[in-house]
C-alpha cells in the first residue's frame, strides 16, 4: 500500500493570527476604497498604466511557461531573450539603413522584423542542438545553469554584434502609434498613450492567438501532449527535439513582441533585463505551469505595483515599484506556494 | 503491452511470418545487467506474451523494442531490417505503439484528444492551414477524426470522449491508452506483445509465451509447453535449495 500525501506545507500562521489579519483586511479594504474613490481620475489613470505593464509582464511570463511546460527547463534566459530580440531588430535596422544605405522607413523596418524572427528561429534551433539535446535527462539545476550560461552568452554576443549603447526602438517606422490623448472625465484628466493602447491590443491578440494555436492545431495538440507526459508523447511518435525547437521559437517570438513594446516605452538596452526578471514574481503568483496563471499573475503584479507606487510610493520616498512585485509574490508564497493556477504537488511516498 | 504491426499491405510480411526478432540482446545499467543475451521472435498477427517474476527484465525488453533504451549488445530486426539505434518516435512511425505499466496519458487532455495524438505522425498539413482551420487541414483533421471515432466505438468509450482523462478511473484510462496505441496504426488485427501477471489471461490469450528470469530467457513456446516447464515452475513457485 502506498499513502498519498499532499506536500503543500501548512499555513505558517495560527488560526487566531489569520482571523486578526482578516479583520484588519476588511478595515483596510474600506479605508482603501475611501482613499481610491477620492480621486477617481487618478484611480483610472493608475489602473490603466498598471494594466498595460501587466499585459507586458504576462507576455514575458508566458514565454517562461511555454518552455517550462514543454521541456521542464526553467529558462533563466527568457528575460535576456526579450532584450536580445529587440536589439537584433533595432540593430539590423541600423545596419541596413546606415551601412547598407537602404532608405529608412516601414519597408526596412519590416525587413528588420523578418531578420529578428529568423534570428530567434536560429537561436531556438541552436539551443536545442547545443544545450538541450546533450543535457537531456540531467538534473533541473543543471538545465537552469545552462540557461544562466545562455543568458551571459546572449548579452556578450548582442553587445559584440550591435554595440553596448542603449538604442531607440524604431517605433514609428514599425507603424506603431505615438502621441497621447487626454480625456476629461470623472472631474479630472486621464492621459492615455496611444502606444500603450497598441501594446495592450497586440498583447491580447498574441495571447488569444497562442491559445487558439494550442487548442485547435495538430502541433498545438502535440505541444500539450509533451507538456503532460514526455514518455507517452514519445511513444506515439512525437519528436521531442522538434517540439523543443518549436516551443523555444514560439517563446522567442513572444520575446520579440514584448521587446518591441518595452523598448518603445524606454530604451533598448540590457538594463531591460531587470524588468524581465520581474516576470519571476508573476510566475510565483500564477504558477509555473499555467498559461492563464501567467496572464492573471501579470495583471495582478502590473496593477499592484502601479497602485502601490502611486498611492504608497510617497510614504517610502518613492521607487517602491522596483521591489513591490517581489513582496507581493512573497506574500503569495506564504499562502499558496503552488501559485494561483499551478498544479498542487502531490507525491507518492 | 506492445503493438507491432502496421497495415499488412505496406509490410509485405504475411501473417505468421517473423515480424520482429530480438537477437542476443544484452542491456546493462552501469554494473547491473537488466537483460543478458536474450533472443526470441514475434510473428505477424500473433499475441506474444512476455512473462516473468518482478525484475526479470520484461519492461526493459519493451523499452529496447520501442527505442527508450539502446541495448549494448545484440540486435533487433524489424520487418526484415536490422535496426541501428532507433529513437522512440522513429519506432512509432514504423508502426510500433505501446502502453505503459503505470498508465501514461496526457491527463489534462480529453479522451478524444489523447487518441488523436496517436495520429500525429500521419498528419502532414502545414501550420498555415492548421491556423486557418480550413482547406487541407480541416479535411485531414476530419479524416483522422473518423478513424479515431472508429477506435472509440470499438473500445466502447463513446460516453467519455470529451472528459479530461485525469478524471477517469484507472480501468477506463487503460482503455484510452490502448485506444491511443491502436490509433498509431489504426488496424484492429495487430500483432501484440503482452506483458501480464495474471496467468489465466496469459494462457488464454497468447499464442506463444517467452519467460524471463533475472534478465535471462528460461523458456519459450506455446502456453501448454511453458506451463509444464520445470524452470518456469521453479521461477514462479521458488525452489528448495
Amino acid at each position: 500500500m502506498s499513502a498519498v500525501t499532499s506536500s503543500a506545507p501548512k499555513p505558517l500562521l495560527s488560526p487566531a493570527v489569520m482571523a486578526t489579519l482578516k479583520v484588519l483586511g476588511v478595515f483596510g479594504a474600506i479605508a482603501l476604497a475611501i482613499v481610491l474613490l477620492d480621486l477617481p481620475d487618478l484611480l483610472v489613470q493608475t489602473l490603466w498604466e498598471g494594466l498595460v505593464a501587466g499585459v507586458l509582464y504576462a507576455l514575458i511570463a508566458l514565454g517562461f511557461v511555454l518552455i517550462f511546460k514543454a521541456s521542464g527547463v526553467f529558462n533563466f534566459a527568457q528575460g535576456i531573450m526579450v532584450v536580445f530580440s529587440a536589439l537584433t531588430l533595432v540593430g539590423s535596422y541600423e545596419i541596413m539603413t546606415q551601412r547598407m544605405g537602404l532608405p529608412p522607413g516601414t519597408v526596412v523596418a519590416i525587413l528588420a522584423v523578418i531578420v529578428a524572427v529568423a534570428t530567434m528561429f536560429v537561436l531556438a534551433w541552436l539551443v536545442e542542438r547545443i544545450v538541450l539535446r546533450p543535457l537531456v535527462n540531467q538534473n533541473d539545476i543543471i538545465m537552469l545553469m545552462a540557461t544562466v550560461g545562455l543568458t551571459y552568452f546572449l548579452i556578450g554576443f548582442g553587445e559584440y554584434v550591435f554595440g553596448g549603447n542603449p538604442k531607440v526602438m524604431i517605433t514609428s517606422q514599425l507603424g506603431l502609434p505615438v502621441g497621447s490623448t487626454q480625456f476629461n472625465i470623472l472631474g479630472g484628466r486621464v492621459n492615455i498613450q496611444h502606444l500603450d493602447v497598441a501594446a495592450a491590443v497586440i498583447a491580447s491578440v498574441m495571447i488569444a492567438g497562442l491559445a487558439f494555436f494550442f487548442q485547435y492545431t495538430r502541433i498545438g495538440r502535440a505541444l500539450r501532449a509533451v507538456a503532460d507526459s514526455h514518455k507517452a508523447a514519445l511513444s506515439v511518435g512525437i519528436s521531442l527535439n522538434q517540439i523543443w525547437v518549436i516551443v523555444w521559437f514560439t517563446a522567442g517570438v513572444v520575446a520579440l513582441v514584448t521587446g518591441i513594446m518595452w523598448g518603445a516605452r524606454s530604451d533598448v538596452s540590457f538594463a531591460l533585463e531587470i524588468i524581465a526578471l520581474k516576470a519571476l514574481s508573476v510566475l510565483i503568483l500564477g504558477g509555473f505551469t499555467s498559461v492563464p496563471g501567467a496572464i492573471v499573475g501579470g495583471l495582478i503584479i502590473g496593477i499592484g505595483e502601479k497602485m502601490g507606487e502611486g498611492y504608497w510610493g510617497p510614504l517610502f520616498g518613492g521607487g517602491i515599484e522596483t521591489w513591490l512585485a517581489y513582496v507581493i509574490a512573497l506574500g503569495f508564497l506564504l499562502f499558496r506556494p503552488q501559485g494561483l493556477f499551478g498544479e498542487k504537488i502531490i507525491e507518492r511516498i | 503491452m506492445l503493438h507491432v504491426s502496421p497495415n499488412a499491405a505496406t509490410t509485405g510480411i504475411a501473417k505468421g511470418e517473423v515480424l520482429l526478432s530480438v537477437e542476443n540482446v544484452s542491456l546493462r545499467f552501469g554494473g547491473v545487467k537488466a537483460i543478458s543475451d536474450v533472443s526470441f521472435d514475434i510473428r505477424k498477427g500473433e499475441v506474444r506474451a512476455i512473462i516473468g517474476p518482478n525484475g526479470a527484465g520484461k519492461t526493459s525488453m519493451l523499452n529496447c523494442i520501442n527505442g527508450f533504451y539502446f541495448p549494448q549488445e545484440g540486435h533487433i530486426t524489424y520487418k526484415g531490417v536490422r535496426r541501428q539505434k532507433v529513437r522512440p518516435h522513429e519506432a512509432a512511425s514504423s508502426g510500433i505503439a505501446r502502453t505503459f505499466q503505470n498508465v501514461a496519458l496526457f491527463k489534462g487532455m480529453t479522451t478524444l484528444d489523447n487518441i488523436m495524438t496517436g495520429r500525429t505522425l500521419k498528419m502532414h498539413t502545414g501550420l498555415f492551414w492548421q491556423l486557418l482551420r480550413h482547406g487541407p487541414a480541416m479535411r485531414e483533421e476530419i479524416e483522422h477524426r473518423r478513424k479515431v471515432e472508429d477506435i472509440i466505438d470499438f473500445l466502447e468509450i463513446q460516453a467519455i470522449r470529451k472528459i479530461p482523462v485525469g478524471k477517469l478511473p484507472y480501468g477506463l484510462q487503460k482503455r484510452v491508452e490502448l485506444g491511443r496505441a491502436l490509433a498509431v496504426n489504426q488496424t484492429f488485427g495487430t500483432t501484440i506483445a503482452l506483458i501480464e501477471h495474471d496467468m489465466g489471461v496469459v494462457m488464454d490469450l497468447s499464442d506463444r509465451v517467452v519467460v524471463l528470469e533475472y534478465g535471462r530467457k528460461i523458456a519459450d513456446g506455446t502456453p501448454d509447453v511453458v506451463k509444464a516447464d520445470q524452470k518456469v515452475i521453479d521461477a514462479y513457485l521458488g525452489v528448495a535449495h
